[in-house]
């Protein structure tokens, strides 16, 4: 590749994590491609395959698409089906993308690639502006609380590189943006296909003096992003050797959600309500001073407490409540609609439980935003509000304070299939 | 008591291991009898150092799997040896060899060992009722797997179906499956050839000799450099040649490539690996190279 990781520094590199999104055709995957190929992030049988199987199809150009559109229905349709997640790295900082597909089918798999995401990056086809899908995975973005977005106005050669129509989807977004939750906002005219403000300035936009995506990419701040303040360890697994050497160990595994533990420090174990220290965290065969999201981590405590997988770790004076009623909003990811009373399984942090759907409440509009109050059912990959009541207590955080004690996830109790994405407004 | 995070920053590399740890605790908490395909090569070491991190100081709370195709490297097996002394761990080996005198795969002498792996493999996963197999491969490694989940669900007949994957989301997975199915893990999904190795060069661990350049009898054959073997013998006009060589993935001997390098430390392989210009897999893989969806066929199959 062509810029080298030679340094030691490689894995001292921090990470990005971003996610394509906006309708069919936008132009997401070349966007991606182009990323990968300035970047020299590709390699030489791989854009080899793909110059070849241009031509093969007949092509003008080489159908950079084809990079990231790996399976055979894909390049048989021309289209992305599911999330794609490429890698690459420049010498500051190493890039996940999720590059999703625009198609309203496959939304489940945009919400797939854009919920771990720091970034997202909204396409927009510039002769097109605004369509009900980019509006729909803005909402999306905005519900999952991404908290950077770019706005990328593409095709931005098929309108002769028009600075009004630049303006005028600008300035259409911003107002949609308004009613929504985007703390941080870039909006940048490029071309996919010609690289144009991709990595390197386009001497065709004379008028836009804003960052290439690729330097926003590398600079945008995203350290901010976590909750350092309220300590949150849902406990995965409880690791007894039971060996000589190791005899009376007992340690509950897990990855830090939120806040920072040092040893010493009075907790809470829920939903029991015991209280103890921690008297040691390790990771691996060493000990630390301090865990913090997101490392995974062994902590023991100085009292023989009860603690099993599901339980949640926290400070005496900062701890969630547990609760069985949840107020959330959900996206629904099946043909089958959601209906009140439905019986489902809910997986929250490390804990399962069964949930019974007490009421919807709303359908949201992601056109006008309009909530629907009316209506009796969430339909595939509608976004509504809904109140759940579990079986067992939660131990959760709005979404909006922590996006790991504030989501969940809904199955199918038949079928074993993930069909709900949800994220906690109110826990009472 | 070490070092104090002031900026309470976790480096990239440090937020892929707490990643794959969060996955293999996850693993063995949900499944009733998970089990590690281990290959020897690269990759499935950086997963079983991964797995010792995540149960330390207990040990693995499950067993390995390895494929026997008859045809490894004595290196490989070697170093898999010593990685099982030391770790305390179970292994179960699948033998292609026996699954084909057994009538488990058929073999009509055309079809390559690393085909007749799968059968032994999902054979060996249905008669020991494995639940949950965590497999080595990487998202970067070919376009087929950038497209899959951490949690691959396989039905009855082992296959993948790519146009029906659950969605995943966040950290939260999904390891609901009726009796008979089972679930592929991928714990290294997102970490890349660079990073695998920055690991290795981090923990100081072992991995097969065969992976650091040495000198090596070789056959060029189909643009590949093959290593002479019981398994490899020249035909027609091929010669065979002295070079040095070291071997980018480890499969079986017919398959894999060498590729010509002087790399002899994990640091010189880096920086030989920062300037590559073709994939590990395109350049030393004969299995890969079949068509463009080689490898999205063999998933569907059954393929790690
Ligand atoms: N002229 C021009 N064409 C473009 C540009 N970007 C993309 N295209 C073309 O638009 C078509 C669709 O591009 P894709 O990258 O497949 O679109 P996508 O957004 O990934 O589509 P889905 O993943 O199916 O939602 C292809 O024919 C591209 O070559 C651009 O900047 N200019
Ligand atoms: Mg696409």
């Amino acid at each position: 590749m062509g810029t080298p990781q030679t340094s030691s520094d490689h894995g001292q590199m921090d990470l990005l994590r971003f996610a394509t999104a906006g309708s069919v055709d936008d132009g997401k995957s070349t966007l991606i491609g182009r990323l990968l190929l300035d970047s020299k992030s590709i390699f030489e049988d791989q854009l080899e395959a793909v110059e070849a199987s241009s031509v093969s199809k007949g092509y003008d150009y080489t159908d950079l698409a084809l990079l990231t559109d790996g399976l055979r229905s894909e390049r048989e349709q021309g289209i992305t089906i599911d999330v794609a997640y490429r890698y690459f790295a420049t010498p500051s900082r190493k890039f996940i993308i999720a590059d999703t597909p625009g198609h309203i089918q496959y939304t489940r798999n945009m919400v797939t690639g854009a919920s771990t995401a720091d970034l997202g990056l909204v396409l927009v086809d510039a002769r097109q502006g605004l369509t009900e899908q980019s509006r729909r995975h803005a909402v999306l973005l905005s519900l999952l609380r991404v908290p950077h977005l770019v706005l990328a106005v593409n095709k931005m050669d098929l309108v002769d590189w028009s600075e009004e129509v630049y303006d005028k989807i600008h300035k259409e977004f911003t107002t949609f943006a308004t009613k929504l939750n985007i703390p941080d906002l870039e909006v940048i005219p490029i071309s996919a296909l010609q690289g144009d403000n991709v990595v390197t300035r386009s001497e065709n936009t004379p008028w836009y003096s804003g960052p290439t995506l690729m330097h926003h990419l590398e600079n945008v701040h995203v350290a901010s992003d976590r909750d350092l303040v309220d300590v949150r360890f849902p406990v995965q697994f409880v690791v007894r050797p039971k060996s000589d050497e190791f005899h009376d160990y007992r340690g509950y595994a897990g990855q830090v959600a939120g806040g920072v533990l040092k040893p010493g420090d009075e907790v809470v174990v829920l939903p029991s309500g015991m209280t103890s220290k921690i008297q040691g965290i390790d990771l691996f065969d060493q000990e630390v001073a301090e865990a913090f999201p997101p490392m995974s981590v062994t902590v023991r405590l100085e009292d023989d407490v009860d603690v099993s997988r599901g339980d949640m770790i926290a400070r005496v004076n900062n701890a969630p409540k547990p609760s069985q009623d949840i107020d959330a909003m959900v996206c629904w990811m099946t043909n089958e609609p959601l209906k009140p009373r439905q019986k489902l399984q809910i997986k929250h942090t490390t804990r399962t439980a069964r949930a019974m759907v007490k009421d919807i409440q709303y359908r949201l509009d992601v056109n006008s935003l309009h909530r629907d109050q009316d209506t009796k059912e969430l339909g595939l990959n509608e976004i509504g509000r809904i109140q759940l009541r579990t079986t067992v207590p939660l131990l959760c955080d709005p979404y909006s304070k922590n996006r790991t004690t504030g989501s969940f996830i809904l199955i199918d109790e038949a079928t074993g299939v993930t069909v709900g994405a949800g994220m906690i407004n109110n826990a009472s | 008591m070490t070092t104090t995070h002031a900026d309470y920053q976790l480096s990239q590399l440090d937020q892929l291991e707490a990643e794959s740890i969060h996955i293999f605790r996850e693993v063995a908490a949900e499944f009733e009898k998970p089990v590690l395909m281990f290959s020897g090569g690269k990759d499935s070491i950086v997963m079983l150092r991964l797995a010792e991190k995540a149960f330390y100081p207990a040990k693995l709370p499950f067993p390995l799997l390895q494929v026997d195709t008859g045809l490894d490297f004595d290196e490989v097996l070697s170093t898999r040896d010593n990685w099982v002394d030391r770790l305390g761990a179970r292994i179960h080996i699948a033998s292609v060899d026996d699954a084909i005198a057994n009538g488990v795969v058929i073999d009509d002498g055309k079809t390559s060992r690393n085909r007749h792996q799968i059968g032994t493999l999902l054979n060996a996963i249905e008669e020991n009722g494995f639940t949950a197999a965590f497999g080595g491969g990487r998202r970067d490694e070919e376009k087929a797997r950038a497209k899959e989940r951490v949690y691959s669900h396989r039905d009855e007949f082992g296959q993948w179906d790519p146009k029906m994957q659950r969605p995943e989301l966040w950290s939260l997975y999904n390891g609901r499956i009726h009796a008979g199915e089972h679930m592929r893990i991928f714990p290294l999904s997102n970490w890349t050839e660079l990073d695998i190795w920055h690991y290795i060069d981090r923990e100081q661990i072992e991995i097969p000799s065969i992976y650091f350049a040495h000198e090596r009898q070789v056959i060029l054959r189909d643009g590949m450099w093959l290593s002479l073997s019981d398994a490899v013998q020249p035909v027609g006009n091929e010669q065979v040649e002295t070079k040095m060589v070291r071997f980018r993935t480890v499969g079986d001997k017919s398959q894999t490539g060498c590729v010509e390098s002087t790399a002899s430390t994990t640091a010189e392989i880096i920086d030989e690996i920062a300037i590559a210009r073709v994939t590990e897999r395109g350049a030393t893989r004969g299995d890969d190279r079949f068509s463009e969806a080689a490898m999205e066929d063999r998933k569907k199959e059954g393929y790690f």
